[in-house]
């Protein structure tokens, strides 16, 4: 095969393999085979301990509360910031990348202090039995906030190119706005918005920082399982962190996966229509 | 793959009814609830103790200390990823071959690993039960709980930022251009330099202002891999996590405004480059 007259592809392809090599996957089979070399019964004790399924539960429960709520308020900034001109638009638009661009320890303290039973929300929320901050809830806040981002950046550019035509033809058919939308626009749009969902989802299932600050982390309660990583490694229990590290890894493999063979669904659904 | 965070913005007819203002209106109060709010009291605490506590926070030596840390942590890894960013670009989009989507998924990997997995890992290459541990110990090369861990763990969470950001604007230009310098008898550094570079910096710049936001504030994977000592290899981040847990929310707060004011300058930024580089992509005839 002819690849091009241009110079270069030895050295720019030897870097590549050799930093990807040693920087990234270097680590995960370090990570890997230190995993495999544990008895299948230590493997088990660290990852089905009680309080490891306590905390698979409570991380996969959060990220699936914070995934819905993205899953709703990023698509409507993702639609007015498609749809609509107006002042401050721009700002607005620069204001959706903020959770990526602030320190997620930043984020962790901050939101603490909002939802805390003397803050700006929880003075109003704490009254009202609903507490936040040191509570579940607030780690599916800590989610949501920092994965907001991926829904609103995966689907903006598909209701960008939305062609217009379809929704004239159904307005001028004499169905609704509400049937507009839910008709002819949400299936176009929907395999982006179930990628960008599934994205926030892997993110939110990951995050450490934003999180341990506001958790109250209680064993068995309010403990994410990147925490418990985190614990099992201070205990100098090396085994159990990396056994517990290889199930986190492996699900967020699952979720690329998945969201691999989403976005390869989504071009298909795309070229058909 | 994650979504590039930018997007063009295509004008519409605008037709003035209920429903949209309930919408932007909806949108606005939303992004001050969810955004605005937390940003904004970050600041209040900070400075709501008076300027003079928020100075005397921020000049203590300890405090300086992880601001300096931060810099030389942004100063190795950022550099280092611009080289293996356009070293990954040049390789992928300038030649044909097969595999390459293999190697674009594994690029991408550090994006779906969790900070405190990447952290985990590191230590199993590097730690004293790590795979190069007893080697290490014996040469006396400490690299796990000092800065040479916190580096390599940046390293790893940053890795796809600048690649992932060349890659498309590389792609849409194509390779005449290089070719045609080639014909013109110009070496492949100075075709890279003279070419290549300019037509895709704005890409290259916006990949390095993502990267350096991410390197500042990287926790979790540093937090493994940190030891926390204090003065020595407490980062900014891991700094707000002390003075927090010992009950100095100003100072906490004071060491968060840093970071806080450092991302609003990468908002900033990221909306000036991003303007050029659109317009990069939008000259290109192929696009």
């Amino acid at each position: 095969m002819k690849r091009g007259v241009l110079p270069g592809f030895s050295l720019t392809m030897g870097m590549t393999v050799t930093y990807l090599g040693l920087i990234v996957l270097l680590p995960i089979a370090a990570l890997l085979i230190k995993a495999g070399g544990m008895t299948g019964q230590a493997f088990l004790a660290a990852t089905t301990s009680p309080r490891a399924l306590a905390s698979y539960q409570v991380t996969l429960v959060s990220a699936a509360e914070a995934a819905a709520f993205n899953a709703v308020v990023g698509l409507l900034f993702a639609w007015v910031l498609a749809r609509y001109d107006f002042p401050g638009r721009r700002l607005l638009d620069s204001l959706m990348d903020l959770p990526f661009a602030l320190p997620t320890a930043v984020a962790g303290v901050a939101l603490t202090a909002v939802f805390a039973s003397n803050g700006w929300f929880g003075q109003f929320l704490v009254p009202l039995g609903i507490n936040v901050a040191h509570a579940q809830p607030g780690i599916a806040v800590a989610m949501a906030f920092t994965s907001l981002p991926f829904v609103v950046r995966t689907v903006q550019p598909v209701i960008e190119d939305l062609e217009l035509e379809a929704e004239e033809a159904a307005r001028i058919l004499g169905a609704s706005e509400l049937q507009v939308f839910f008709k002819v626009v949400l299936p176009t749009i929907a395999p982006a918005l179930i990628a960008g969902i599934t994205l926030a989802f892997a993110r939110c299932l990951g995050e450490f920082g934003a999180i341990i600050f506001i958790a109250g982390n209680r064993p068995f309660d309010t403990e994410i399982t990147a925490l418990l990583i985190y614990i099992r490694l201070e205990e100098y229990e090396y085994g159990a962190a990396t056994a517990i590290a290889t199930v986190v890894l492996s699900m967020a493999f699952l979720v690329m996966l998945a969201t691999n063979a989403l976005q390869a669904w989504q071009q298909r659904y795309l070229d058909r229509g | 793959m994650i979504p590039s965070m930018a997007v063009h913005h295509r004008h519409h007819a605008q037709r003035a009814n209920w429903g949209r203002r309930v919408l932007i209106g909806a949108a606005v109060v939303l992004a001050l609830l969810i955004l605005g709010v937390p940003t904004a009291v970050v600041f209040v605490h900070a400075f709501g103790k008076g300027v003079d506590v928020w100075w005397r926070a921020i000049s203590a030596p300890e405090t300086l200390g992880a601001i300096g840390l931060s810099l030389l942590i942004v100063a190795v890894v950022v550099p280092i990823n611009a080289v293996y960013g356009l070293s990954v670009a040049w390789a992928v989009t300038k030649f044909r071959w097969q595999g390459k989507k293999w190697l674009v998924s594994l690029i991408e990997v550090p994006f779906s690993v969790s900070p405190i997995v990447a952290g985990v890992a590191t230590m199993m290459v590097y730690g004293s039960s790590g795979l190069l541990g007893g080697w290490l110990m014996d040469h006396d090369i400490k690299i796990m709980f000092a800065v040479p861990g916190i580096i390599l763990a940046t390293l790893f969470v940053t890795s796809p930022f600048v690649a992932r950001e060349v890659m498309p604007l590389m792609q849409l230009q194509g390779t005449e251009e290089e070719e045609a310098a080639q014909v013109l008898g110009a070496g492949g550094l100075r075709t890279f330099l003279s070419i290549t570079l300019p037509n895709v910096k704005w890409a290259l710049f916006y990949g390095l202002i993502l990267c350096t936001a991410r390197s500042l504030g990287e926790f979790g994977a540093v937090s493994v891999v940190s030891g926390h000592i204090r003065g020595e290899t407490n980062t900014l981040p891991l700094y707000i996590d002390l003075l927090y847990h010992d009950y100095d929310s100003s100072g906490a707060f004071a060491a968060a405004s840093v970071l806080t004011l450092l991302a609003l300058v990468t908002l900033v930024l990221k909306v000036l480059v991003e303007g050029r580089r659109d317009a990069a992509m939008d000259d290109e005839p192929n696009a």
